[in-house]
C-alpha cells in the first residue's frame, strides 16, 4: 500500500513519533506522510492517539520523540515566531469549533487576519476578505452575528470560514462532523470536498465517521494502540479480512 | 488518626508550596512577555473598560455603606469621650490608608479575579485558547498580559473613587447627625491627611491589582478539562487572591512601618 502519490511531493512527513502521559503510552511509533492535495484520513477508537499526534503536528504538545517535518520545517527546531508563521500555512477546524465566544463572527474571522501582516499586509478594510470566506461557506448573512446565536452546523461552518482566511496549504480537521445530524454533516463533506476543489489545500481528517472517510479520503490510516495499524484507499481497507480492520466498517 | 491527619497537612501545605512555585513561574513569564512585541493596546484598553465599568457601580455602593456604617458605629464611643470633632481626620485615615484599599481588592478578587478565571477556564475548556494559539497568535500576550496590566492599573483608580464615596457617606452621618457643613468635614479630612499616609496605600494597590489579575489569568489558563474545571477555576482564584492581599497587605504595613520608623 504506497504512502505516496505519483508526480504529488510530500508536505508533511512524521516519523516515530512518541507521546506517554504517565504510565499511558499514546503513541507509540507513529509514522505518516501527507501529499501535496491529497485528503488522509485517520481513523481509530476514542483513546488511540488521533487527537494528540495532531496536536503535535501543529505544535500544541510536544512529543516525546520522533520527528515532524512540516513544508520541509522540523517543527520541534525552530522559534516561536518561524512556528507562528507556519502556522498561518495550517488551518485547524476543531471538534468543537472554537469560535471565540466574545467576538461578532467577523471579528472572529478578522482576528488572524489582523495578526499576520507579514502575508497580508496591513488591511485598512478587512471585509472582502471576510465576506469572502463566509460566501464560501453559506453563511454572509451571519457575519454580525455571535457566536451563541448560532446553531451546531453553523458553527462548524463559520470556523472553517476562519481556517480558510488565512489562505492555508494544508487544513487539519478534527473530527468535523461530530455532534452533527447526518443531514449537517453531509452538508460539512460537501462543504469540505468544494474547498479542497477551490483552494487545492491538503487536508488531515480525523474521524470516527466512515461516511466521511468514503466521501473525503484519498487514503487512510486506521490507528491502533498509538501505531498505523493499516493504510490504503478505503476500497482497500474496507475489503481488508482483517479483524481489526473489518471493525472499523461494520 | 493524628499521624493521618498530620500526613494530611503535610500534603496541603506541599501542594500550597508547588502553586506559589508555578505561580511565580507564570509571573516571571508575564514580565518576559510584557516586553514583547506586537503590544496589544487595544485589548488592553477593552478590559481596563470592562472591569472599571463594570465595577464602579459594586465599589461605589459598598464604599458608601462602609462610610456611613463606620461613622455610625464610630459616634457614640467618640461621643463618650467628647471627641467627636475627631470624626473626619479618624475616618479619613482609616480609609485611605487601610479599609479603602483592602475593601475594594477584596470586592475586586471576588468582581474580577473570578470573572477572568471563568472567562479564561471556559476559553482552555473549549480549545479557544489553542486556536488561537493554532492561527499564529500568543495567547499569553493577548489573554494574560493584557488582563493583568489591565488589573494593574485600573485597581488604584477603583480604590480613589471607593475612597471618595466612603468620605462622601461618612460626611452624610456627620451632617444629618452633627450638622457638619461639607466644606468644614473635607477641609478637617485634608487637614488629617498626609503625604506618608496616601502614597503607601496607592503604591499597594498596584500590587493588590497585579494579584487579582496574576491569579486570576493563572487559574484560568491551566484550568482542567471539564465544565467543573471552570467552576473550580473561578472559586479557587478568589479564594487565592483574598489570602494573598492579606500577605501583601501585611508586608506593605510592615514596611511601611519600617520607613517611619527611620
Amino acid at each position: 500500500m504506497s504512502t505516496t502519490m505519483p508526480n504529488k511531493k510530500p508536505i508533511i512527513e512524521i516519523k516515530d513519533l512518541r507521546k506517554s502521559y504517565g504510565d499511558n503510552h499514546v503513541l507509540n511509533g507513529f509514522n505518516m506522510v501527507l501529499n501535496e492535495g491529497e485528503n488522509l484520513v485517520i481513523m481509530g477508537k476514542s483513546g488511540s492517539g488521533k487527537s494528540v499526534m495532531i496536536k503535535c503536528l501543529i505544535g500544541l504538545e510536544r512529543p516525546d520523540s520522533g520527528t515532524i517535518i512540516v513544508m520541509g520545517e522540523t517543527i520541534g527546531e525552530l522559534s516561536r515566531t518561524t512556528l507562528d508563521e507556519l502556522r498561518t500555512e495550517i488551518g485547524f477546524l476543531f471538534q468543537g469549533s472554537a469560535l471565540y465566544d466574545s467576538m461578532t463572527v467577523r471579528e472572529n474571522l478578522e482576528f488572524p487576519l489582523r495578526r499576520h501582516t507579514k502575508k497580508f499586509g496591513i488591511l485598512k478594510d478587512t471585509t472582502p476578505l471576510v465576506m469572502e470566506a463566509l460566501e464560501s461557506v453559506g453563511l454572509a448573512h451571519a457575519v454580525n452575528l455571535m457566536p451563541a446565536e448560532l446553531s451546531g452546523g453553523m458553527k462548524r461552518r463559520i470556523a472553517l470560514a476562519r481556517t480558510l482566511i488565512l489562505q492555508p496549504k494544508i487544513i487539519l480537521y478534527d473530527e468535523p462532523t461530530t455532534g452533527l445530524d447526518p443531514i449537517t454533516a453531509k452538508e460539512i463533506l460537501i462543504l469540505m470536498k468544494s474547498i479542497q476543489d477551490k483552494y487545492n489545500t491538503s487536508a488531515i481528517i480525523i474521524t470516527h465517521d466512515v461516511d466521511c472517510a468514503r466521501v473525503i479520503s484519498n487514503r487512510m490510516i486506521l490507528l491502533v494502540d498509538g501505531i498505523n495499524y493499516a493504510e490504503g484507499t478505503f476500497e482497500e481497507l474496507s475489503k481488508s479480512t482483517d479483524p481489526q480492520v473489518q471493525a472499523f466498517f461494520k | 488518626m493524628p499521624m493521618n491527619a498530620v500526613f494530611n497537612i503535610i500534603e496541603l501545605f506541599k501542594s500550597f508550596l508547588l502553586e506559589i512555585g508555578e505561580l511565580s513561574f507564570f509571573a516571571a513569564r508575564f514580565f518576559r512577555e510584557s516586553f514583547k512585541r506586537p503590544v496589544e493596546f487595544k485589548e488592553f484598553l477593552r478590559q481596563c473598560y470592562n472591569m472599571g465599568n463594570r465595577s464602579l457601580l459594586l465599589v461605589a455602593v459598598t464604599g458608601f455603606i462602609i462610610g456611613l456604617v463606620f461613622t455610625l458605629q464610630s459616634r457614640p464611643t467618640l461621643q463618650e469621650f467628647g471627641a467627636v470633632s475627631w470624626m473626619p481626620s479618624m475616618v479619613s485615615i482609616s480609609i485611605i490608608r487601610e479599609i479603602g484599599p483592602i475593601i475594594t481588592a477584596l470586592i475586586c478578587a471576588g468582581r474580577i479575579g473570578s470573572g477572568i478565571g471563568a472567562e479564561l477556564g471556559s476559553m482552555r475548556v473549549t480549545e479557544q485558547i489553542d486556536a488561537m494559539e493554532v492561527s499564529g497568535t500568543n495567547p499569553f500576550k493577548y489573554l494574560v498580559v493584557t488582563r493583568i496590566m489591565a488589573t494593574t492599573f485600573m485597581l488604584p483608580i477603583l480604590v480613589f473613587f471607593g475612597d471618595a464615596i466612603a468620605l462622601f457617606g461618612s460626611y452624610l452621618v456627620e451632617n444629618i447627625k452633627g450638622n457638619v457643613s461639607f466644606l468644614l468635614y473635607f477641609n478637617q479630612v485634608f487637614d488629617a491627611l498626609e503625604f506618608g499616609d496616601l502614597m503607601p496605600a496607592t503604591i499597594k494597590t498596584f500590587f493588590f491589582g497585579f494579584a487579582i489579575g496574576l491569579v486570576g489569568c493563572f487559574k484560568g489558563y491551566y484550568c482542567k478539562k471539564g465544565t467543573a474545571g471552570v467552576g473550580v477555576a473561578a472559586n479557587s482564584a478568589v479564594v487565592f487572591t483574598s489570602m494573598l492581599l492579606f500577605i501583601i497587605d501585611f508586608i506593605a504595613v510592615f514596611v511601611t512601618d519600617i520607613f517611619y520608623d527611620l
